[in-house]
């Protein structure tokens, strides 16, 4: 089975290192302070390989795959009240 | 008395502090309601959080009760009466003026999601309500049948302590900082254990349909915003105060009930800090229901309601609250904690006639790109309470932009800004 993915950076562990924005430019731009902003579309096949390597090389491990049916991704039954 | 027909579900008829024989005498004891019934019972009242974020109060209890059961251990239950935005005070009145409404809610949302720790989480500006807090529990534990031990947490008075996962980390034994998710509260919260954090006033609302039902509770407002709300409101307004209303009325009814406008109204602030302007003429026959409020880009958020006068400087306003919610982030992500400096710092130079035209775009473009990019919605937040002004106050921004101040700029703040606690604990 297809296990449909798309990249997310946990924003509290990154601290703007740049590696990704360097080795995943299809997806990955960095704002003006450096940040990684994260293109949050599925990703397609011919992509994935440049995708985990982007993520294996974070040096804050702050970059991961998350399954699109991952708990929680779609349901908020607990946002802020 | 019969506390279903009136008007004022909430808050008593007289503004005085209810103590348990009081609270008796009007609601009686608090019935005993099956986990299943109470749960079904919230989902078709269409009960929705009212701490800012509008969501089924119903289905974030079943997702809690569900995932316990699955589970197996244990769950916690918090009353959020944290109250951080700074132009409110509905809930710390609602808590001195009926506090055992709240607790009976807490009681009720313990019980039905199957919590054995149940809370209630305040800060320490909110001494006099800790204290109030601390009395009605232990009113409560003399009585015979009232028989649930309820903590009463205390964290620091900073913006975003109210967030779940902020206040959760506090509970805990962290800092009151919001952390990543998911995992989600209902999924793992207070020591890894599926939690629920609900509002204090949802919590009373809560209690209503558990003696009342859910009919009941659709007897006021829409279909898609039941019930009644608290509204704190302030500003240009003759009496400021905290006013019950329910959900249809238009807000220029609500500014009645505060005494009317003093001068002509401009603008209002809807939502608290996180919510948005609207231009008073376009906000004052459309109703506080949901779908009302979106037509004119607006939430009810935190029930705050600031009437703004023709002779306030938005500018100002917005660039001391915009300082003030750069300094509450919480300094985890960088868009938010070098992003929203960097914005609130460009806005100022705007608002004092020190930038470039240029600054405008720039404002815009950081603006949107740091949404959607906090571990909360902190930016988002401010975002859009920035996005607002520059939307309705347009014209002035232009003004400040080419000759700094205005003629209005020196006035007294209308938007109130404390002072940020030190530390996080």
């Amino acid at each position: 089975m297809v296990v449909r993915v798309r990249l997310r950076v946990d924003p509290i562990k990154c601290k703007a290192h740049g590696m990704c924005g360097e080795l995943f430019p299809e997806r990955i731009r960095m704002d003006d302070w450096g940040y990684p902003v994260i293109d949050q579309r599925v990703l397609p096949d011919d992509l994935l390989d440049l995708a985990r390597r982007a993520v294996a090389d974070c040096p804050r491990t702050a970059l991961r795959l998350d399954p699109l049916d991952e708990p929680g991704a779609r349901e908020r039954p607990d946002d802020p009240d | 008395m019969d506390a279903a027909d009136t008007e004022q579900r909430l808050l008593p008829s007289r503004p005085v502090p209810e103590d348990l024989d009081a609270h008796l005498a009007a609601f009686g004891p608090r019935p005993r309601v099956d986990s299943i019934a109470m749960i079904d019972a919230l989902e078709q009242s269409g009960l929705r959080g009212r701490g800012g974020a509008d969501f089924p109060t119903g289905v974030k209890w079943r997702a809690v009760r569900d995932h316990h059961e699955t589970r197996g251990g244990d769950a916690v239950v918090v009353a959020n009466a944290a109250e951080c935005e700074p132009a409110s005070f509905k809930d710390r009145y609602l808590l001195t003026h009926r506090p055992h409404l709240v607790l009976d809610g807490l009681e009720h949302a313990a019980e039905a999601v199957g919590a054995r720790r149940v809370i209630i989480f305040t800060t320490r500006a909110h001494g006099d309500v800790e204290a109030g807090l601390r009395a009605a529990i232990t009113e409560r534990r003399r009585r015979d049948g009232i028989d649930t031990f309820i903590e009463v947490q205390v964290g620091p008075n900073r913006y975003v302590v109210g967030e779940e996962t902020a206040l959760i980390s506090r509970v805990s034994g962290h800092l009151a900082k919001p952390k990543v998710v998911p995992p989600r509260p209902f999924q793992s919260g207070i020591d890894h254990l599926p939690t629920l954090v609900q509002n204090v006033e949802t919590l009373a609302h809560a209690a209503l349909v558990a003696r009342f039902g859910a009919a009941w509770f659709r007897s006021a407002g829409t279909r898609r915003s039941p019930g009644t709300a608290l509204l704190t409101v302030s500003g240009a307004v003759a009496t400021p105060g905290v006013v019950e209303v329910a959900c249809d009325e238009p807000v220029g009814a609500i500014v009645d009930r505060a005494g009317g406008t003093d001068g002509e109204p401009a603008a209002v602030l809807l939502g608290g800090y996180f919510g948005r302007w609207v231009a008073a003429d376009r906000l004052w026959n459309q109703t506080i229901d949901a779908d009302s409020l979106r037509s004119v880009g607006a939430t009810l958020g935190t029930g705050v309601l600031v009437v703004a006068p023709a002779t306030m400087c938005g500018i100002s306003e917005t660039d001391r609250v915009l300082t003030f919610l750069a300094g509450q982030s919480a300094g985890q992500c960088g868009p938010c904690h070098v992003g929203l400096p960097a914005i609130a710092d460009t806005f100022h130079k705007v608002a004092t006639g020190r930038a470039r035209p240029a600054a405008l775009d720039l404002l815009v473009r950081w603006s949107h790109d740091i949404r959607g990019r906090g571990a909360c919605r902190h930016p988002d937040g401010a975002m859009l309470f920035l996005a607002s002004a520059m939307d309705v106050f347009s014209a002035d921004l232009r003004h400040h932009l080419k000759h700094g101040a205005c003629r209005f700029s020196g006035q007294p703040a209308l938007l109130p800004v404390p002072a940020t606690e030190a530390g996080w604990w």
